[in-house]
């Protein structure tokens, strides 16, 4: 031992240090290495976020620059305190907690002290900066929106959080990314790739050289400026319709699957949530609980689509062979759909109604009825229910769609397994589901997928998949907006419905949506809804839905409409669809006694009944 | 019988020594290059002074080769107390740099004479051991021994100068070797690991636990009445040494101290502050990767990050530009360096040179296994150069006359006298 001990000493310690040397420079390298060194300095480029316009070039969002103040504390001199606070319009304690925050971050290294100077104060800070060495400015840039609609659908920009930089390589603390909306869904295309150029510094923090003679360097790739399918005087002139309601309006062009405008009412301007006022808005409209501004209604919106949906049941009983055109069903004020249960029906008794007569009069005897038929037409209601899913899924209902918008919801299309669920031991059957036939129940739909269906029922049985984006500068837009989708309804069979859905609108429950020398083909749908407050089940006023395209043949816009508590559909949807289309097919509205009855109308009184307190009475 | 006898003459250790001089000027002139606008050979510059200082160190090693066998042996108590009375002539004359009283400054060169003390040291405890007189198992010689490398410790700490006080302490391995009781050693190494431990944890804890392990020991050795009897004296000392660490540490120590025993030990971390050194360190290790940045192209060499880079850290500009595998080339350098002379040293008869001999091999370890540890921050921060390749004139020159007198007193192994 004795003699073996310094050499024992010199092999062990010899090995232990290549085993560190080992763990430092070969296992412990990561990628955030890189960033981590202090002697490489990288400054980046950035291009300019792409622009935003409409389907007729119109820009709706650009760019703006604005300005940050940032301090070194190593240049910081005795300043006149009580002047610098009143140009920066901050207090003394927040000014010595800045310079405290900035000081324990780096003494030599610039950092932010004020951000999102607008170009109004920026005029006055230039004006005096002089007077404060170790303040200096730097200019970047932000969104700007042009026009005060669309919040919801644009998005907005904001700075990427800790989560996001840890698990993203491209991005840095304090760039900016698309939060929400098209900025999130096109952020890649939109942000373009920025650029990098490396250098070498000193302890001092002085750039020698640059790293590598700059064979790492890279240079920005422009951002991409994209179109949007919206129709941006189509969208602003839905914004005004929905003043003082709440509800949303979603139009399509039904061969392409563009989106031409989707309203949400209530809305808010955009620019709320840019600058450095961003946060405090944002919880302003977060808060709101009653309107729910950031709420999409239409497309996170799932309602009971009502008797909109009778259309789809059609279809699916024609595809099916339970009826033809020419099936007559009577009505007597409704029907019993099993032996003890009655469903009422606004038909008058003793009426005898076909496909056509049933749509424009919406009747739920026929709807309920062929439903059931379609239904039971197979010897199991599990295997009946399970096909007629299958149907009214091929339409886009219970998905999400796959438009390029990151929020939405699927709705809801019941099946067997949902039944079986509320009745384990199997006791349902078709007359259990009966409410589906006329588009209540358990079916959710968002106004979207009303659209979608409109557009489907305009195209004679297919659709493209509905997309924000028309094209993209240099680029293409995702090829799936380009396939054609089919439903499980044959062609011939929309036809049917579409005479109906025209008698809908020259003689039917929706009269005040004809156009002159427009041929309109629509369906009204009134759902019942309810809400839970303090776990009380309370029924609201219907909703006021309408979905329609024009012109009949060859038609140039499919459009529906959601009112919130609005009651029945003839009520605020159909003249506001009717009033979309006139002002998308002809550019003028002539009827301006029925714009003003609409934009004058307010449904506010509506919204506030179940929150205060009282009793109140529905369906007035 | 006085000349040199080049067959006999250790060329690989020379091979070794020159190739680790001829890197550390590499190394020198690597973190001096990018914020010296001075001409590399000028003598403003480090790398141009430490050029310098090859040159003389070459003329030292013709020079010791040149000398008698025998002058060593003579020599070795003169040079003991002239080189004491250097280290005591520094509280009169010395300068004060980095706040150590270290230095004498002569024609505008600095000189660190406790660099040349620890191979005179060297010398006169191997002189004064292979006298037929000593033995270092009694009492007597275990003093004087003791006594001849406390001496220096006690000058050097007065500067205060702890790093190299801790190189003379590395002296025990050698008394260790030619046969001080072990009683000793087993102390020592205890004392090392009980330190760590009871900074680590809680006193009281830990004399629990060596209570437990005698207590167990005991039970064990029953029949071996002289064992428990040791084992019992063990246990004493170490619970009052873990008391006095704990007073020591949170008493004597000053803050910087437990600081840098906090950063290795994992306690405490603190980049920007007192770790600073250490953590820039391990950046340029880590920057550095498998291959190395370069020559000249390590970028936190380059950037002057690193303090001390061009002495005490040198390793790390070895770690960054030359990467894992030129790190592990010196360090397999020095292991075969301090490998071959213990075991030259192993073949010695002639006592005097063989305690000479692993004298070498052990102040070369120390100040390795110190450096490169701090370093790599597996060591608490200890100012102490890594031998042939830091800059620093006194220290170069210290280490070329340790090697040289080893070669000079090597080359005579096998000759009879």
């Amino acid at each position: 031992m004795k003699d073996k001990l310094l050499p024992i000493l010199i092999i062990f310690s010899a090995l232990i240090f290549i085993f560190r040397l080992f763990w430092l420079q070969v296992i412990n390298v990561d990628e955030t290495q890189f960033s981590k060194k202090n002697s490489i300095e990288r400054v980046y480029q950035y291009p300019e976020r792409g622009y935003i316009f409409d389907r007729n070039n119109n820009l709706l969002v650009g760019n703006e620059s604005f300005y940050d103040l940032m301090i070194t504390p190593k240049y910081l001199k005795q300043i006149d305190t009580v002047e610098f606070c009143n140009i920066l319009k901050i207090k003394k304690s927040e000014l010595i907690d800045k310079i405290k925050k900035a000081k324990k971050f780096s003494q030599l290294k610039p950092s932010v002290f004020l951000s999102q100077i607008s170009k109004k104060d920026f005029a006055v800070i230039q004006e005096k900066l002089w007077k404060y060495s170790g303040f200096s400015i730097t200019r970047k840039s932000n969104r700007k929106y042009v026009i005060n609609s669309a919040s919801n659908l644009l998005g907005y920009i904001s700075e990427v959080n800790d989560y996001e930089v840890k698990d993203n390589s491209y991005y840095e603390s304090g760039e900016l990314i698309g939060r929400q909306g098209l900025e999130k869904s096109y952020e890649n295309k939109l942000r373009g790739l920025k650029g990098v150029k490396y250098y070498q510094k000193d302890k001092f923090n002085r750039v020698i050289d640059s790293y590598k003679n700059g064979t790492l360097d890279s240079i920005y790739v422009q951002a991409k400026d994209i179109n949007l399918g919206i129709d941006i005087n189509l969208q602003t002139y839905g914004d005004s319709l929905m003043i003082n309601k709440f509800g949303s309006i979603i139009a399509i062009e039904p061969s392409s699957g563009e989106i031409l405008s989707l309203v949400n009412a209530p809305s808010f301007d955009p620019n709320l949530l840019i600058g450095r006022s961003r946060s405090k808005n944002y919880l302003k409209l977060k808060n709101d609980s009653i309107g729910k501004p950031l709420f999409d209604r239409g497309l996170q919106g799932q309602y009971p689509p009502g008797s909109t949906f009778k259309l789809v049941n059609g279809l699916i009983a024609l595809q099916e062979k339970v009826i033809n055109e020419k099936t007559i069903i009577s009505c007597n004020e409704g029907h019993f759909y099993s032996r003890k249960r009655f469903m009422r029906c606004h038909c008058e008794i003793g009426t005898k109604n076909n496909l056509n007569k049933a749509v424009y009069n919406s009747c739920n005897t026929y709807f309920a009825n062929i439903y059931k038929q379609t239904i039971e037409k197979y010897p199991d209601s599990k295997i009946g229910i399970n096909n007629w899913k299958k149907h009214v899924e091929s339409f886009g209902f219970g998905t999400y769609l796959g438009y390029d918008h990151p929020i939405g919801q699927p709705g809801l299309i019941p099946g067997s397994n949902y039944y079986d669920q509320w009745y384990p031991n199997g006791g349902w059957k078709a007359a259990t589901t009966i409410s589906n036939g006329i588009g209540q129940g358990e079916i959710l739909t968002t106004p979207i997928q009303l659209a979608n269906l409109t557009a489907i029922i305009a195209n004679r049985g297919w659709y493209k998949t509905p997309h924000f984006v028309k094209n993209i500068s240099n680029d293409s837009i995702d090829s799936k907006f380009n396939e054609k989708k089919y439903t499980s309804i044959d062609s011939i069979h929309f036809e049917k419905i579409i005479k109906g859905m025209f008698d809908v609108v020259e003689k039917g429950t929706a009269q005040n949506a004809k156009i002159k020398g427009i041929q309109v083909a629509g369906k009204t749908g009134t759902a019942e809804n309810f809400i839970k407050i303090n776990n009380k089940r309370l029924q609201l006023t219907d909703h006021s839905i309408f979905i329609g395209f024009a012109p009949k043949e060859n038609p140039k816009i499919a459009i529906a409409v959601f009112i919130e508590n609005g009651y029945w559909g003839t009520r605020w949807a159909a003249p506001i669809a009717s009033l979309m289309i006139e002002k998308y097919l002809s550019k003028e509205i002539k009827r301006k006694y029925l714009e003003n009855y609409i934009i004058n109308g307010n449904l506010m009184e509506e919204y506030k009944k179940p929150y205060l307190n009282t009793n109140f009475k529905i369906n007035e | 019988m006085n000349e040199i006898n080049l067959k006999k003459i250790d060329l690989p250790t020379i091979l070794g020594v020159v190739f680790l001089i001829f890197l550390g000027l590499l190394n020198i002139y690597s973190t001096v290059h990018a914020d010296n606008l001075v001409a590399p050979f000028s003598l403003e510059n480090p790398f141009g002074k430490q050029i310098i200082f090859v040159l003389i160190s070459v003329l030292l090693f013709f020079f010791i080769q040149s000398l008698p066998f025998k002058f060593f042996e003579r020599f070795a108590s003169i040079a003991y107390v002239i080189s004491m009375l250097s280290l005591l002539g520094l509280f009169i004359f010395g300068k004060n740099i980095n706040g150590a009283t270290a230095w004498y400054q002569i024609f505008g060169f600095g000189f660190q004479p406790s660099e040349l003390a620890k191979p005179i040291t060297a010398l006169a405890l191997a002189k004064f051991l292979s006298d037929l007189n000593a033995n270092i198992r009694t009492v007597e010689t275990q003093f004087y021994s003791f006594l001849i490398i406390f001496i220096p410790i006690l000058l050097i700490i007065l500067q205060p100068d702890p790093g190299s006080t801790l190189i003379f302490l590395s002296f025990f391995l050698v008394f260790y070797k030619i046969g001080l009781p072990s009683i000793y050693m087993n102390f020592f190494i205890g004392f090392i690991i009980l330190f760590f431990v009871t900074i680590l944890f809680s006193k009281e804890s830990i004399i629990l636990f060596v209570l437990i392990i005698s207590f167990l020991t005991v039970f064990y050795f029953l029949k071996n009445k002289k064992s428990i009897k040791k084992i019992i004296i063990y246990s004493f000392v170490f619970s009052i040494f873990i008391f006095s660490v704990d007073f020591i540490f949170n008493n004597i120590f000053e803050q910087h101290h437990r600081d840098r025993f906090n950063i290795v030990m994992g306690i405490q971390q603190d980049n920007r502050g007192i770790g600073y050194n250490t953590n820039q360190s391990k950046i340029a290790f880590e920057s550095g990767g498998l291959f190395g940045e370069g020559f000249l192209n390590g970028t936190q060499t380059r950037g002057n990050f690193v303090p001390f880079q061009h002495t005490d850290y040198i390793f790390s500009a070895v770690g960054e530009e030359w990467g894992f595998l030129g790190a592990t080339l010196v360090i397999c350098l020095f292991a075969f360096l301090m490998l071959r002379i213990s075991k030259r040293a192993e073949m010695q008869r002639n006592l005097f040179s063989k305690i000479f001999s692993y004298s070498t091999a052990t102040i070369i370890f120390s100040h390795f296994f110190i450096n490169i540890g701090m370093v790599l921050g597996l060591v608490p921060t200890i100012g102490i150069p890594l031998p042939f390749f830091s800059y620093g004139g006194s220290n170069l020159i210290g280490f070329v006359l340790l090697v040289s007198i080893y070669i000079r007193l090597d080359s005579q192994r096998t000759s009879k006298w």
